[in-house]
């Protein structure tokens, strides 16, 4: 039990009208010695469009990893719908409804973009999208589709990365630096692609180096420093200058 | 004619060859570990043939169909309870607990059966000994062609399996990388003891065609490992139509070897095998990373 009513205070800062769907709870991850997510807890409403910004080595991939079942937790709880998924290996956290997108995007190289998304929708819970639905959402895809993912673009194999995850009909997204490593232009893209998705009301947790990509598109922000969440709040009411301050770590 | 016969003869000992070395291209491919007890299990699938076709009288063709079921389930509790359990500590812990299962092996089955050499041979009927007379120097065994067969439809229908199914994407998608598997949903672990299961019961099948070709006794594995590890090799790690073609070249290596003296059989086969391991295809081997 680790009671709604704790007093995290504005970290648990949930829409009271929209069902929290993740609840986490002061949850500690580490890389062997190294103590990379200290105490964090968050709560994530249905609907909530997150963005998780922070400076290299902040803990923002190994939190959302923990989140996703990749990466064990050292301490904490994380409750997803109600659930405690703590003790949940990945692949029943994604037929609870969580998927992530990883960093690199770690398609399978050797699969066509045919069959990653097809074995992604071997266990896929019920819902909107099918094969067919995600190469309508990205078009780009459908003439690629029997290519094999290591001879696509970088835009091209994020789009694969997404749709993949999407194939598994989750309710919540977690998407890693999803612009990282791509052309500009290719970045354009896949943040045209994330802005239809999220029209569609899916809950979404992003992390992204740049922050006018991240803040454009999320409505709330939470920032992550050496571990631990040194500022939280609704996109709108934060200045970009306190989000580089935490960020940067200054005015301590 | 006579070096149309030693290739045939050569294709079909091959075929054999590539039947043993099925499942440990396949374990290679899906959890990049070599199982030194692969040798081992196939005799274990010899004994049970042998056991089953002589308590129960029927041909070890029928004993087979009763053998690999059982065979299945063995190699998918064999991952559970200590493959599976050994490939969390890194690369070098399956190695080890499968040459130690292996030594555990045979000592069992010299404790229950004796180290007396058997065969199946004569228990399996004519197809065993019949065969198609072309001409005076070439001679065809039914046997040798049915086991080229079933060796074509066990690598082929498995290449096959993980081309076209469910199953075989997940297995493939493992293979490739285990952690982003569990991310799409799937139950890594599951699939490695699938692969497991397979492996195990296709080493039955190419220990039974083993004792009914010729003899088995309990240390007879360790041998056939060595040749099933050739094929592997010069097939190319991780490709199935490539271990049926290396099964092939280390039979008809073999048969022309021994064509030219007894005592070269299976040193010819070796030498074959050193050759791809010094050719530049042969250093490419460690660096193949994917398992179809």
């Amino acid at each position: 039990m680790t009671g709604d009513a704790s007093p995290v205070g504005r970290a648990r800062r949930a829409d009271p009208v929209r069902p929290t769907l993740l609840s986490v709870d002061g949850l500690d991850a580490h890389h062997g010695l190294l103590h990379a997510v200290r105490g964090v807890s968050l709560a994530i409403a249905e609907g909530d469009k997150l963005a998780l910004v922070g400076a290299n080595g902040a803990g923002k991939t190994t939190l959302l990893r923990t989140l996703a079942g990749a990466h064990p937790a050292s301490r904490g709880t994380i409750r997803f719908d109600g659930v405690d998924v703590t003790a949940l290996p990945a692949h029943r956290r994604v037929a609870l409804g969580i998927a992530l997108v990883p960093e690199g995007r770690r398609l399978f190289p050797d699969m066509t973009v045919a069959e990653n998304l097809m074995v992604a929708g071997r266990h896929r819970r019920p819902g909107p999208w099918t094969l067919d639905s995600v190469l309508d959402a990205f078009p780009l895809l459908r003439p690629l589709r029997h290519r094999r993912c290591a001879a696509l673009s970088g835009g091209e194999q994020q789009a694969t990365a997404i749709g993949r995850a999407l194939m598994t009909n989750p309710r919540l997204i977690l998407l890693d630096e999803v612009s990282l490593g791509l052309a500009p232009l290719a970045v354009d893209a896949v943040y045209e692609s994330l802005a239809r998705l999220i029209a569609t009301g899916a809950t979404v947790v992003l992390v992204e180096q740049d922050l006018g990509r991240g803040l454009g598109i999320a409505d709330r922000v939470v920032c992550l420093l050496e571990g631990r969440v040194v500022l939280e709040g609704a996109a709108a009411e934060l200045t970009r200058e306190r989000v580089t301050e935490a960020y940067f770590g200054l005015g301590r | 004619m006579i070096w149309a016969s030693v290739v045939i003869q050569g294709v079909l000992l091959g075929a054999v060859y590539a039947l043993f070395a099925c499942g440990l291209s396949l374990m290679f491919g899906v959890m990049r570990i070599i199982n030194l007890a692969h040798g081992d299990i196939a005799v274990i699938g010899s004994y049970l043939v042998w056991v089953v076709a002589t308590r129960a009288h029927v041909s070890p063709f029928v004993a087979l169909v009763a053998v690999l079921p059982v065979m299945l389930v063995v190699g998918y509790a064999l991952h559970v309870a200590l493959i599976g359990r050994s490939l969390r500590g890194g690369p070098l812990v399956p190695l080890l607990t499968t040459f130690g299962l292996a030594i555990v092996i045979q000592n069992a089955l010299q404790q229950v059966f004796s180290p007396d050499v058997r065969s199946l041979g004569s228990a399996a009927g004519a197809i065993a000994t019949a065969s198609w007379r072309i001409s005076d120097a070439l001679a065809i065994s039914w046997f040798g062609i049915l086991v080229l067969a079933v060796a074509v439809l066990v690598l082929g229908g498995l290449d096959l399996f993980l081309r076209r199914t469910g199953l075989g994407r997940e297995m493939r998608a493992t293979a490739q990388d285990p952690d982003a598997a569990q991310l799409v949903g799937i139950d890594a672990r599951a699939v490695y003891a699938r692969a497991t299961a397979i492996a195990v019961a296709t080493a039955a099948l190419a220990g039974a065609f083993l004792a009914i070709r010729s003899t088995f006794e309990p240390s007879s594995g360790p041998t056939q490992l060595i040749f099933a590890f050739e094929a592997v090799v010069i097939g190319g790690f991780g490709s199935l139509w490539g271990t049926l073609f290396g099964g092939i070249v280390l039979g008809i290596a073999q048969t022309i070897g021994g064509h030219i003296d007894p005592q070269y059989s299976i040193l010819a086969g070796h030498l074959v095998f050193l050759v791809v391991l010094a050719s530049p295809r042969g250093r490419q081997l460690a660096a193949r990373s994917t398992a179809t």
